[in-house]
């Protein structure tokens, strides 16, 4: 395979990047929809309580999709797009994989273990 | 105020706040929290889980227009990266435990900074080509295009460039915002790395660096579907409007009066987190 340059990867990541925002936003426009027709009064922000349990976890927001439920259909859009950076970083570990670039391999491997992480052990 | 209205509301809001935000390169985030905060009476944390989700869009979508210049480094901000995700844990586990009176305090002194760095932005200073050995075994070097052909550059003080990341990754997962206003501070003050280079690799380090907070929020329950959702199609959409006008249009005028809007809420946020009212 050709020599990957920095500059080819990172347009690479550019279209995916792209392409997670879009469809995130797509999700979320969606959801934002069904939200409002079956809403009527906004919620009491002022005062914080959190969301509700189902929706703070992505077993939750599944399940939540599953029934159709606008809330979770929004949230999964969110969680689509809190994906697209952590792609991202798995395409920089491939791409300095194939430019058997050891150092960078490493270090975005790090960033990666770091965002895993967060997704999965956050807030425990 | 029923639910329609009030997401049209915010999402208008959102879209100037995007808008305002490309066009001072200070992100939408630095906005949208102080007027969530200070005039839809949204607590804190709802605001700053919203925000964070319209950074994370904002990052992401504007990279794909930045990298066919060829002007960010995917190296450098790699690297950076190992700091910025381990301060936005840590700045993200802060805000269970720091009050929202001291988070609007310090939301201020972050928007005063950030008016004032924008204020007094200027060219490039001279690119240090002397090799930095820490720099050299790390990678930290690249070319970009200039008017005199492909120039070459070397990272400088790379420990100061880390810290000042870490703080800058804390700051974001504490506050909901991109901090780019730090992050161009490590790179082009701390690093010596040309302003452009710094700028746009900036913008592509700050979605790793809020998704690393956002796992936190979402699981602590910040992140609220019925806000998050009009605030990230506002942004986004005010965020590509705005980068559009920038290409074509001088906007000297504009950013100065932003400049002053932005400080004035940084003022206001002090005051209210002092007063109690935050």
């Amino acid at each position: 395979m050709a020599e990957l340059t920095d500059k080819q990867m990172e347009i690479e990541i550019g279209h995916m990047l792209r392409t997670g925002v879009s469809l995130s936003a797509f999700v979320v426009f969606a959801g934002g929809i069904l939200y409002l027709r079956s809403r009527s009064n906004t919620p009491d922000y002022s005062h914080f309580h959190a969301a509700s349990e189902s929706l703070r976890t992505i077993a939750g927001v599944l399940h939540g999709v599953a029934r159709f439920d606008a809330a979770s259909i929004i949230q999964l859009g969110i969680l689509l797009l809190i994906a697209t950076p952590v792609v991202r970083v798995v395409l920089c570990v491939a791409g300095f994989s194939r430019q058997r670039n050891r150092l960078y391999m490493g270090v975005s491997a790090l960033v990666l273990a770091i965002l895993t992480y967060s997704l999965l052990a956050g807030g425990r | 105020m029923d639910a329609s209205s009030f997401s049209a509301l915010v999402f208008g809001t959102s879209v100037v706040a995007g808008l305002l935000g490309a066009l001072t390169g200070l992100g939408g985030g630095v906005v949208i929290v102080p007027v969530l905060a200070l005039l839809f009476k949204v607590d804190i944390r709802y605001a700053i889980g919203a925000s964070l989700v319209s950074v994370i869009a904002t990052s992401s979508g504007a990279a794909a227009a930045y990298v066919r210049e060829g002007l960010s480094n995917v190296r450098i901000g790699m690297f950076l990266e190992v700091a910025t995700t381990l301060g936005a844990l840590l700045g993200a586990y802060l805000t269970a435990r720091v009050s929202s009176h001291w988070i609007a305090i310090i939301f201020g002194a972050v928007l005063l900074y950030s008016a004032y760095s924008s204020y007094r932005q200027k060219g490039d200073h001279p690119i240090a080509i002397t090799l930095n050995p820490l720099a050299e075994r790390l990678q930290l070097c690249g070319s970009y295009p200039t008017d005199s052909g492909e120039t070459t550059y070397s990272a400088q003080h790379v420990p100061m460039g880390f810290g000042i990341m870490f703080g800058a990754g804390t700051l974001s997962g504490l506050l909901g915002i991109g901090s780019g206003a730090v992050k161009v501070l490590a790179m082009d003050q701390a690093m010596k790395l040309p302003f452009k280079v710094s700028t746009t690799t900036s913008n592509f380090m700050i979605g790793v660096t809020a998704a690393a907070s956002a796992g936190i929020y979402l699981a602590r329950g910040y992140i609220d579907p019925g806000l998050a959702m009009p605030v990230m199609l506002g942004v986004l959409g005010g965020s590509m409007i705005g980068s559009r006008i920038l290409v074509k249009a001088k906007v000297s005028t504009l950013k100065i009066v932003f400049v002053w809007v932005i400080a004035a809420l940084g003022a206001e946020m002090i005051f209210s987190g002092l007063t109690g009212r935050i």
